[in-house]
């Protein structure tokens, strides 16, 4: 064999190995979460709010921090919702294909996504002084839905400019505004793609830690006001895992497990209703 | 006018000011960061805070040079990890595989990239950290006591626990960056190569990465910059040693990021703490903000010279 070949087999073994490694630190990151969070888990910690002494290995459970990285999950999605979905039709709709206007929002959509979460969580600190706010739910959904806005634009950008040119010049020809197109061509064709990209950003919202370890403070109780502190799941985790207590660690890889899991259904429910929606799309 | 085009002018104002909105966000930021740590630097000259390791806030001492430095070792580590494994898994994914095991493992990755960064503290934690105490620290701290490897931090937590948790974290972006770029490599330039008898390595070697380095770069750069910015996964496997330059890989580091999120409770009590914890912000959003104009810039322009 010569020289050529012996090259060629021995970068081929190492490309094989390390998208071996890859895959494989994936499977090794599931595994390590299940097998240490399962046998702590149990049914008190997901349904009951931590009690006195929590933190030092009492009794009590976490919902107070599923339901409040849910809720607040839920708002900031919601919010980032009413700022990407009409930006990213403004884009491919409303102006030219080459416009310079939409290079530049592209851009700094492509810079905002790239700043750090802790960054964010400190602008939404500051803007908490500057209001006059607590830490509190609500500080916190803003915050997250300033960090997940890029993320969702983005997507969304890349699923709409996939749709045919020739639906939006047939919506044209038949008369309708380019708004009216947008609403009832547009966003129908274009649903799949939108669903899955909330969810992205709904996942990034739920798992960020550092962006709400400012704004969200933390509290034992359930969320009930937009005003009031909120328990998120990632520093509940993070707080578990911090005690010297081996139990209340064990309680953390639970909690883990338990978030591991939420992101999980939420990748495979965007699947599922993806496939649902799509049916009702013109190929 | 008639209603609906009146709806459709109204519609097209508004979504105009939130693109203004998101354009202006990033100016927001800048801005916020900036006024918030002007108090700090009415006081002290810049370049002391920078170059200063000693970290007292309680003496009004705020040198930012030991975060930095820890940083630097972090993110270092992660990216001699990351970078030849990301080029050699996306080089196998696009020009090796079959499409159908492309298939298969782009949504692996795309998960890998989903994970919250916390899951990946724990990981390290549970996983990264014993096996940096038990296996790779006596067997390179003591077969090689010299430079980047003697220490005598036998904890595990450490610069190195931090560099191979950050490497795995950056791995899907540029796994998937690096892809695109080689992927938008003519098809006839590697049938050209591959028809004067090229192997398929020789091919990647002198015709795609020649022609896709640029983009390589690129996202390396945007790697880099997520590293840097990395917190909560860092911030629990890292260390964090106060006042204290790490010398060896397995040295406890305390990188910027970890360095804000540690200080959340306790700075608003001291004057001067929260300018210097969001100067530390600002310090970490300008760079960001530097690296993803380099990074998105080369991309661009490689978009747009190839359209």
């Amino acid at each position: 064999m010569n020289r050529r070949k012996i090259e060629e087999n021995i970068f081929r073994c190492f490309m094989v190995l390390s998208t071996f490694m890859v895959v494989g630190s994936l499977a090794l990151i599931l595994v390590t979460i299940f097998l240490k969070g399962f046998p702590a888990l149990n049914l008190d910690m997901l349904i009951k709010t931590p009690k006195g002494g929590y933190y030092i290995g009492k009794e009590g459970g976490i919902l107070n921090a599923i339901l409040g990285s849910i809720i607040l999950g839920i708002g900031a999605t919601f919010l980032a919702l009413i700022v990407s979905l009409p930006l990213v039709f403004y884009l491919n709709l409303y102006v030219r294909k080459k416009s310079k206007f939409a290079l530049i929002v592209r851009f700094f959509l492509d810079v905002l996504w790239g700043i750090p979460s802790i960054v964010y969580g400190a602008f939404g600190f500051t803007l908490m002084i500057f209001f006059g706010l607590r830490a509190s739910l609500l500080a916190a959904m803003i915050t997250v839905a300033l960090l997940i806005i890029p993320i969702m634009a983005r997507s969304m950008d890349e699923v709409l400019k996939m749709i045919p040119f020739e639906l939006k010049e047939a919506s044209f020809a038949l008369g309708s505004t380019r708004l009216e197109t947008a609403v009832k061509v547009i966003f129908k064709q274009a649903l799949p793609g939108i669903i899955t990209s909330i969810l992205i950003a709904f996942g990034r919202g739920i798992g960020d830690a550092a962006a709400v370890l400012f704004t969200a403070s933390f509290t034992d109780s359930l969320p009930y006001s937009l005003f009031k502190p909120v328990a998120t799941l990632p520093l509940a985790i993070f707080f578990q895992l911090g005690t010297p207590f081996p139990e209340v660690q064990e309680r953390g890889y639970a909690s883990a497990l338990v978030l591991t899991g939420i992101i999980f259904l939420i990748s495979i429910v965007s699947r599922i209703l993806s496939k649902k929606f799509s049916k009702r799309i013109i190929k | 006018m008639n209603t609906r085009k009146f709806k459709d002018v109204v519609a097209q104002k508004i979504m105009f000011l939130l693109c203004i909105f998101v354009v202006s966000l990033a100016f927001l930021i800048i801005f916020g960061l900036y006024h918030r740590s002007m108090p700090i630097l009415a006081e002290k000259n810049l370049k002391d805070i920078l170059f200063s390791a000693i970290w007292h806030p309680a003496q009004g001492q705020f040198g930012l040079a030991g975060f930095i430095v820890g940083t630097l070792w972090v993110i270092g580590i992660a990216t001699i990890l990351a970078v030849p494994l990301s080029i050699l898994t996306a080089t196998y994914l696009s020009e090796y595989s079959h499409r159908r095991i492309r298939e298969y493992i782009k949504p692996i990755i795309d998960l890998l990239a989903g994970i919250s960064p916390v899951i990946y503290g724990v990981w390290g934690v549970v996983a990264i950290v014993p096996f940096v105490r038990d296996y790779l620290m006596p067997f390179l701290s003591e077969k090689m006591p010299f430079f980047p490897f003697a220490s005598d931090n036998y904890t595990g937590f450490a610069a190195i626990t931090g560099g191979i948790v950050l490497a795995v974290m950056i791995c899907p972006l540029m796994i998937s960056i690096i892809g695109e770029v080689i992927r938008n490599v003519p098809f006839e330039a590697r049938e050209a190569s591959l028809a004067l008898g090229a192997t398929r390595w020789q091919t990647v070697k002198y015709v795609v990465f020649k022609k896709s380095w640029p983009g390589i770069i690129a996202a390396i750069i945007l790697g880099l910059s997520r590293a840097f910015g990395e917190t909560i996964a860092v911030l629990m496997v890292a260390g964090c040693a106060l006042n204290f330059f790490p010398k060896s890989i397995f040295d406890p580091a305390y990188p910027l990021p970890a360095l804000i999120a540690n200080t959340y409770g306790e700075m608003m009590s001291i004057p001067l703490y929260d300018a210097a914890v969001l100067l530390a912000a600002f310090i970490l959003l300008i760079v960001s903000i530097l690296f993803n104009i380099v990074g998105w810039g080369i991309l661009l322009r490689i978009e747009r010279s190839q359209s």
